[in-house]
């Protein structure tokens, strides 16, 4: 889950990391009074989930309250690649001598909670990861002992960043312990500014939290944004499937994650577009099997839909009995082939005879019947 | 067959829970060797006649164990299984799906110091055809035969492992070892045990979009492998950033992308089925 520039501020100041002065304003008045409060230059920025605010147009300095109202009437409704801004943050202007990176992900090759500390900051750090690996300095941190104090500073003398050696390095110990305390996939600090006074400060943030770890942070799975993300998404959630919207025209619908995966690859090696991924997972009843296919029926890019199952512990004939009754609640206007195997799969043939489902034996089969029934529409 | 087999001990942990208790019903039809179960505060009841203690220290005393699965809840289960480690169960394997990944990181240190084989979490289990099942797959698609697979995906698993049986290949030890970004055992844990092993003679990796154990792989193949192995790489279609089911199937950057895995396998002479039909064909060519 991603959290805004705002959110991922606040954490990073409750774990004692200095951040420019500043507060989240949704009307320009809002941000001419933040401005006022402030006194100084401020900068405004949109706060959406999508990165390159700045080349967009969503990040600009405003020298006085008038100027903060001006530019945040600009920015407020702005359109960044899909997503309408409906916020944005007004801080202080940081007086910037220099601009670092830092940075805490997941490592799966380690399996360790590796940082990231460059002096190629204010950058995209994939461009430098590419360009000039050799500017970032990676350190696996041990899950048991944390980030200690000795370790941060080596890892600031061994990037070369330059400033209060005692200051950097308090920053990434304490952007370790943020990551840790509220279970993030990736926290990072980009700039890091070292200013012309000779403060460390975090001018801008980013904080993505792991899923898995959500339930122990209520209060930061509330901050979860209904718009920022799609409406079917949103309520594939309250049912609990694993759903991703696509931007194509073919519902897909399966049982295990690899075998939905597969099924996506099977319909674009064959000329499709999947409109979804959508697992009903392991053991799914009648029930669940209505609601996945009610909710890909929702979706208006829809033209057919594809069930692809393997019946292990998911009963063949239990997904059947949820897809007559979808058929008979007449919400479906699209075409239906579905490709059933192994458990209970000759319970489900019998149960679905006579019913307007195209049947096929295999998965590619069954891939090349829905494209074609599609494309044969247009 | 590599690991476990008929003479393998089994403790369950969390087998009074609804999965728990379901799938313990599900390995004794198979013929898994359960000896005890786990769960705290529940010792002293029995299910399916399996004798429950209320820890797995507890477990041990009275019986030998020679692995423990886990069917503990999420918040529990990284936990669970360093329970196990402790108590000196020398094979882990943790089904629960939707754990904390920075439970794992920790979970996963710890126990590889202390020697133990982990494998997962949010995986399927293992299962040497015809002789035990640790896991949740279904057994009657595992036909006894020549094939070892290890596989990141669940159900792809089974069908794969169909296949295989239809076709008159069969299986020896098929291990699932999970779709989350940090996991005890990876591919390359496992095939130099499949290579070791007499019985068997080709080994089927399915991997997915998401990391670099399939490269890494590939690179073990290449400098020591012997028998011939076929890959598959599921979500060769998916778009960046998304997280496809797995919490592992992710594209970061340049991660975990399928034509750098793809690359990986060709440079290492393994060839790649696009269909669970061309993972049977490909394995058909190798031994024929």
């Amino acid at each position: 889950m991603k959290l805004h520039e705002y959110q991922a501020k606040e954490i990073l100041a409750k774990y004692g990391i200095p951040v420019p002065p500043g507060k989240v304003a949704y009307t320009p008045e809002e941000a001419k009074k933040i401005a006022t409060e402030i006194g100084k230059t401020v900068v405004i920025k949109a706060q959406v989930h999508v990165g390159g605010r700045g080349k967009a147009g969503g990040v600009k300095l405003a020298r006085d309250p008038n100027e903060a109202y001006e530019v945040a009437k600009r920015i407020l409704g702005m359109n960044i690649k899909g997503l309408t801004v409906k916020k944005v943050l007004v801080a202080e202007a940081a007086d910037i001598a220099k601009e670092y990176y830092a940075g805490l992900i997941q490592d799966r090759a380690s399996q360790r909670v590796v940082m990231m500390v460059s002096k190629e900051g204010g950058v995209d750090i994939e461009e430098v990861a590419r360009e000039k690996p050799e500017a970032i300095v990676k350190y696996p941190i041990d899950p048991h002992t944390g980030l200690r104090p000795f370790e941060a500073r080596q890892i600031v003398i061994d990037a070369g960043l330059e400033g209060n050696l005692n200051k950097l390095a308090d920053v990434l110990v304490k952007l370790y312990r943020a990551y840790a305390g509220v279970d993030a996939f990736l926290a990072e600090i980009n700039p890091l500014v070292v200013t012309a006074e000779g403060q460390v400060i975090a001018v801008d943030a980013k904080i993505d939290l792991d899923d898995n770890g959500l339930f122990r942070h209520p209060d930061l799975a509330e901050l979860r944004e209904v718009e920022a993300e799609h409406p079917l998404e949103i309520e594939a959630l309250k049912y609990g499937f694993a759903y991703v919207k696509l931007d194509g025209n073919i519902g897909v619908l399966g049982n295990g994650a690899g075998l939905v995966m597969y099924t996506l690859d099977l319909v674009n090696r064959v000329g499709g577009k999947p409109a979804n991924f959508l697992d009903i997972g392991g053991g799914a009843k009648a029930d669940v099997v209505e609601n996945a296919l009610k909710l890909i029926a929702k979706d208006p890019d829809v033209e057919g839909i594809f069930i692809n199952i393997f019946g292990g512990i998911t009963r063949a004939d239990e997904v059947a009995k949820g897809v007559i009754r979808v058929l008979e609640a007449g919400v479906l206007k699209v075409p239906v082939v579905m490709r059933v195997a192994g458990t209970a799969e000759e319970e489900a043939r019998k149960l679905l005879e006579g019913k307007p489902v195209y049947m096929y034996p295999t998965s590619i089969e069954a891939a090349r019947a829905i494209v074609a029934m599609v494309e044969g529409k247009k | 067959m590599i690991l476990v087999d008929r003479n393998t001990r089994v403790l369950v942990q969390g087998i009074t829970g609804r999965e728990g208790s379901f799938h313990t019903r599900q390995m004794l039809d198979y013929g898994t060797r359960i000896v005890a179960g786990v769960t705290p505060g529940k010792g002293g009841q029995e299910v399916h006649g399996v004798p429950v203690y209320d820890s797995v220290k507890e477990a041990t005393k009275a019986h030998e164990v020679d692995a423990s699965i886990i069917f503990v809840p999420a918040f529990a289960a990284a936990d669970a299984a360093l329970e196990a480690a402790h108590a000196g169960v020398p094979l882990v394997v943790l089904i629960t799906e939707g754990i904390p990944t920075l439970d794992m990181v920790a979970a996963v240190k710890e126990i590889k110091e202390l020697g133990v084989r982990l494998i997962g979490g949010n995986c399927p289990g293992l299962i040497s055809a015809g002789e035990t099942k640790i896991g949740i797959m279904p057994g009657h698609v595992f036909k006894r035969g020549r094939v070892g697979i290890i596989s990141r995906s669940g159900t792809l698993t089974y069908e794969a492992a169909a296949a295989l049986s239809d076709a008159g290949l069969g299986t020896t030890t098929t291990v699932g070892i999970g779709g989350d970004p940090i996991i005890g055992t990876t591919f390359k844990d496992l095939l130099p045990l499949f290579n070791q092993d007499p019985e068997t003679e080709a080994v089927v990796v399915i991997g997915e979009i998401g990391g670099s154990d399939e490269e890494e792989a590939a690179a073990w193949i290449k400098a020591h492998m012997q028998k011939p192995v076929v890959a598959f790489i599921s979500g060769r279609s998916a778009p960046k950033g998304k997280r496809m089911g797995h919490a592992g199937a992710i594209i970061m950057g340049d991660v975990g992308t399928p034509e750098s895995k793809v690359r990986a396998f060709q440079e290492a002479g393994v060839p790649i089925a696009d269909t669970i039909d061309e993972i049977v064909e490909l394995v058909g060519k190798a031994l024929a």
